[in-house]
């Protein structure tokens, strides 16, 4: 590792400031939650709600634009890293309004549940400005920790604990493996810097097949992370199995500390070794596009269907980035940014018709959304036909991009079976509008939550039709974050 | 002038946000119709001086506008109308006002977002016939899968479900491989603008998968056989509006896309390919014929009849390419290009007036099967005299607006192969057949059962709804030169289009 200066120190320090304060303040929830009764307990919320948006702002107020390598080459920051982070940040703020209402109903509305998401949060922010491999673990490691710790939050629920196990011994597995592969390509290049690594494997390395070995274990633990198949075993348990306050986490937040993770890597890291990833990538995407679609078709789960549509999701992120050119990666990032916003979305209309020992979660439970709340119907219907990939919403353009990145490699194939999965995709979706437009009611009880999560909800729902109407600015803004 | 200039974007965006806020009156059903007719009177309104200003004798876009929509993938708003694409227009809102008034008091169950779909589906429906942008067309194409996935869906009869999915299935997975084709060709050109599109030099291969992926998207609107088995389903279930804007409008925009798209983008592909077009089309025509005189529900006899006819636009499209082959002529070929959208025109009335009528006798019999009724000429005489003009104009009878696309296309016909001309003339046969049985065994004879005698004939709002449809379509009958006019420099400008090769050196 290179030694670096008292100057350089300073100077890194100052770059990772929101990472350092979200750190401090998470502590501060930590302790502040012992002093606080359980009638106050919102408060923690409030604080972590804030917390977020104050980090957002110091990551976005800070002018970024080319990369930064600072501390000695294990932290860097570019525009896509701001971008990410500013997008991860905004949607745990998003994901804690969702969930404060819902951990109350339950009476399970501990400052833990604050303080876990939000060093998840510092993990995936750990995560998306890592500089070398070293830090790109530490982050996901604190990510994934916490998000196992998350899962079993809800201690009397056995099907929890039950899915934090699961989602434990699966991701352990995982992340040896991602560590294993990341040793190997070490030892064959050298170095632990994303910039060495990349300097060692454009150079006379591209056919070594210990690099091929070692980058065949970093798509092991990069698949399993994004939940790309055939790595994708514990997603529909996870999911189905944690409090939806924490799907719609792991469902969001930890997507985008994903993508990080397999852009960081493949592109950056490894870009000299495209064409034996790109190969590798493209067995996962057509996978999971097939398997994720197919197999959501037969849930009766709503948290379970979502679910495979993630997996089947990730396979179209997947075509951006095997595609290895700029235009694809911006499609992908695009990609992930609109998926997120659509999922965290879709789970928020699921916590908001949970209510006291009814989780919502099943499809018949939306029977007739549109005779019970025609506003919130018109917004489901508005995610699932984004989901769908149907203009006028944002889903649309994110598909549109990623069929033009493989378009334009000339993987015409790849872009025809792309559609093709999508129809089987569309089934799925149409059935939840079905449900609730053209059947009947079967529970007639009044919409819970509060004022502040039917606001932001319906917000959420609604920057997906604006986003579809004028895809622009987020269009423009991936292909500056990624040149 | 101010009007003018942003008439075409405000005859997309008024039905769209009127749609939304008649949405947003819920459960004043009142309101929400007045609002309907209002802003559905004034989307018609509003296309009276675009047919008023319209420069006849060019074949350039008119009332074109053009601002940047998403510069990052160089995909502009980009509108405008040509020949071909106002007479549709010109056809959109006025069915749209009839839809309105025709669901006025026959639709009890949610009319708000009844009228909303149908007012957000006109501005959708008008924006297809209006883009110059390939992915703004193919927002507007897709997006209005979703309001008449609803309409279909929501008040539509027993098996609506299979129905409404079918239908969006279908078209859904016809329209993502146009997008393939349409990406592919953004990215040779590097601009989603049409004109570029059809400028383009494409090798024979290139035009051959392009055409082939326009085909799986235009043949499943149309519906061509064998791609048309939604459509039954769907008309049968869908509510009486339902049915009226899939047959008048929605099918026209398979004719339109094959017209705008298919055939000056990839020419040469189309010249290849023509016997392919052309063998569905007559298939189409006899075969589909022969299907609508097995029908025992009324609406499903009109959806094949719909098929059957549609045949004659996708023939009229491509005869040109057989008449040059034939003859060595270019003459004929704007004729069958005349006759394609002069069909289209006419069989949106006609079809239209045709389901409004089962829809007059449905609202009270509550029953489509043919056998359910009989004489009801002799409880609703005004009804019958409705019934039987448009029956006429569906058999193609001469002084109906039936009579002249379908004469246009069989004309070019034979100029390409007596054959095909004798083929196509079987719908004359055909036509008449499955038309007038049906009208024998519903209007005329003795009164069946009881729920016949007790009909009472139609009011003052149906009358004036089949009445301003059946002056439209006798107007077109009996006097088509003002449309033939309106469209014939577009017909004659993609004449030349489709025979000049575009294959690269």
């Amino acid at each position: 590792m290179n030694s670096f200066s008292a100057a350089d120190f300073n100077a890194g320090l100052s770059l990772a400031a929101p990472e350092m304060f979200l750190g401090v303040a998470a502590c501060a929830i930590l302790m502040l939650d012992l002093v606080l009764g359980d009638a106050q307990r919102k408060l923690n919320g409030i604080l972590a709600v804030v917390t977020l948006l104050v980090t957002a702002a110091l990551v976005a107020l800070h002018p970024v634009s080319t990369r930064i390598v600072a501390l000695g080459g294990l932290f860097e920051i570019d525009r896509m890293a701001q971008v990410l982070k500013v997008v991860t940040l905004l949607t745990v703020a998003v994901v804690f309004v969702y969930s404060t209402d819902y951990l109350q109903r339950r009476a399970i509305l501990k400052g833990e549940y604050y303080v876990l998401g939000l060093f998840a949060t510092l993990g995936a922010m750990v995560l998306i400005s890592a500089g070398s491999l070293i830090t790109l673990y530490l982050g996901l490691e604190l990510m994934s920790l916490c998000l196992y710790t998350m899962v079993a939050f809800d201690r009397d629920s056995g099907i929890a604990a039950e899915s934090a196990i699961k989602y434990f011994v699966l991701g352990s597995m995982a992340s040896g493996t991602l560590l294993y592969g990341m040793s190997i390509v070490y030892g064959v290049t050298g170095g632990l810097e994303l910039a060495a690594i990349a300097g060692a494997v454009h150079g006379a390395l591209g056919d070594n097949v210990g690099l091929i070995f070692g980058i065949a274990f970093i798509l092991v633990g990069v698949g399993f992370k994004l939940g790309a198949v055939p790595f994708h075993m514990w997603i529909p348990d996870v999911y189905e199995g944690s409090p939806t306050c924490v799907t719609v986490f792991i469902g969001t937040a930890s997507k985008l500390a994903a993508f990080a993770l397999a852009m960081r890597l493949l592109p950056e890291a490894l870009a000299g070794a495209q064409a034996d990833w790109s190969q590798m990538l493209v067995v996962l995407a057509v996978l999971s596009m097939a398997i994720g679609n197919i197999v959501a078709i037969a849930q009766s789960n709503l948290k379970r269907m979502l679910a495979y549509s993630t997996i089947s999701h990730v396979g179209y992120v997947l075509l951006g980035i095997l595609a290895g050119t700029s235009q694809g990666y911006q499609a992908a990032m695009f990609y992930m940014i609109s998926y997120v916003i659509v999922a965290a979305g879709a789970f928020g209309m699921i916590l908001l018709l949970a209510r006291q020992g009814f989780e919502a979660d099943r499809i018949v439970d939306f029977k007739g959304l549109n005779a019970r709340s025609p506003w919130f119907a018109g917004m489901m219907a508005i995610l699932m036909f984004s989901l769908a990939g149907v203009p006028p919403f944002v889903g649309f353009w994110a598909k549109l991009g990623v069929i033009q990145a493989v378009l334009g490699v000339s993987y015409t194939w790849l872009a025809v079976v792309a559609v093709l999965f999508s129809v089987v995709g569309a089934f799925y979706y149409l059935r939840i509008v079905k449900v609730m437009y053209f059947d009947e009611p079967v529970d007639a009880t009044v919409l819970g939550g509060s004022t502040l999560m039917r606001t932001v909800l319906s917000a959420n729902a609604l920057l997906v039709f604006a986003l579809g109407v004028i895809p622009g600015a987020l269009i423009a803004l991936c292909q500056r974050a990624l040149p | 002038m101010m009007l003018n200039d942003h008439l075409l974007s405000l005859l997309i965006w008024l039905p769209i946000v009127g749609g939304f806020a008649v949405l947003f009156l819920g459960e004043r059903g009142a309101a929400a119709r007045w609002l309907a007719l209002v802003v559905s009177g004034l989307a018609l309104a509003l296309s009276v001086p675009l047919y008023a200003s319209f420069k006849v004798g060019t074949a350039e876009m008119q009332f074109v506008e053009r601002t940047a929509w998403i510069p990052a993938i160089h995909a502009d708003f980009y509108i405008g109308v040509d020949g071909i694409s106002l007479p549709l227009i010109l056809l959109t809102t006025f069915t749209t006002v009839l839809i309105v008034i025709a669901g006025w008091t026959n639709v009890e169950k949610r009319i708000a977002q009844y009228l909303g779909a149908f007012l957000i589906l006109e501005g959708l429906m008008i924006g297809v016939f209006s883009a110059l942008d390939a992915a703004l067309f193919y927002v507007f194409w897709e997006a209005m899968l979703i309001p008449m996935f609803i309409i279909i869906g929501v008040w539509g009869g027993p098996r609506r479900v299979y129905a409404t999915i079918k239908f969006f299935l279908y078209t859904f997975i016809g329209s993502l491989l146009m997008l393939v084709a349409l990406i592919y060709i953004y990215l040779k050109t590097g601009t989603y603008e049409l004109a570029e599109f059809q400028r383009m030099p494409l090798s024979l291969t290139e035009q051959t998968f392009i055409f082939l992926a326009f085909f799986s998207a235009f043949a499943v609107k149309v519906p061509m056989w064998p791609v048309h088995t939604w459509l039954p389903d769907a008309h049968v279930e869908a509510p009486t509006g339902g049915s009226v804007v899939l047959a008048a409008i929605m099918l026209k925009m398979g004719g339109y896309g094959f017209l705008r798209f298919s055939l000056p983008i990839a020419p040469d592909a189309a010249r290849e390919l023509d016997w392919l077009i052309i063998t569905l089309s007559l298939i189409a025509v006899v075969y589909i014929g022969f299907v609508a005189l097995a029908q025992r529900d009324m609406k499903k006899l009109i959806a094949y009849s719909s098929i059957a006819h549609m045949g004659f636009v996708t023939l009229g499209a491509f005869i040109g390419y057989q008449i040059v082959a034939h003859t060595g002529k270019t003459t004929g070929i704007e004729m069958g290009l005349d006759g394609a959208v002069v069909q289209m025109i006419s069989h949106g009335l006609v079809s239209g007036a045709m389901f409004l009528c089962v829809g007059v006798m449905y609202d009270r019999v509550h029953s489509r099967e043919i056998s359910a009724y009989g004489g009801v000429v002799n409880t609703m005489p005004k009804f019958a005299v409705f019934m039987m003009l448009f029956a006429l104009a569906n058999t193609g009878l001469p002084g109906t607006s039936g009579f002249v696309g379908e004469f246009l296309v069989i004309l070019a016909s034979f100029k390409a192969n007596v054959w095909y001309a004798f083929l196509a003339g079987t719908t004359l046969v055909l036509g008449a057949a499955y038309t007038l049985w049906l009208v024998k065994r519903v209007i005329f004879g003795e009164v069946a059962n009881d729920k016949v005698a007790a009909l009472k004939d139609i009011n003052g709002r149906e009358f004036l709804v089949l009445g301003a449809l059946a002056v439209a379509v006798l107007l077109v009958g009996l006097w088509p030169a003002p449309l033939l006019d309106v469209m014939r420099a577009s017909t004659e400008h993609l004449a030349q289009q489709l025979l000049v090769s575009k294959i690269s050196p």
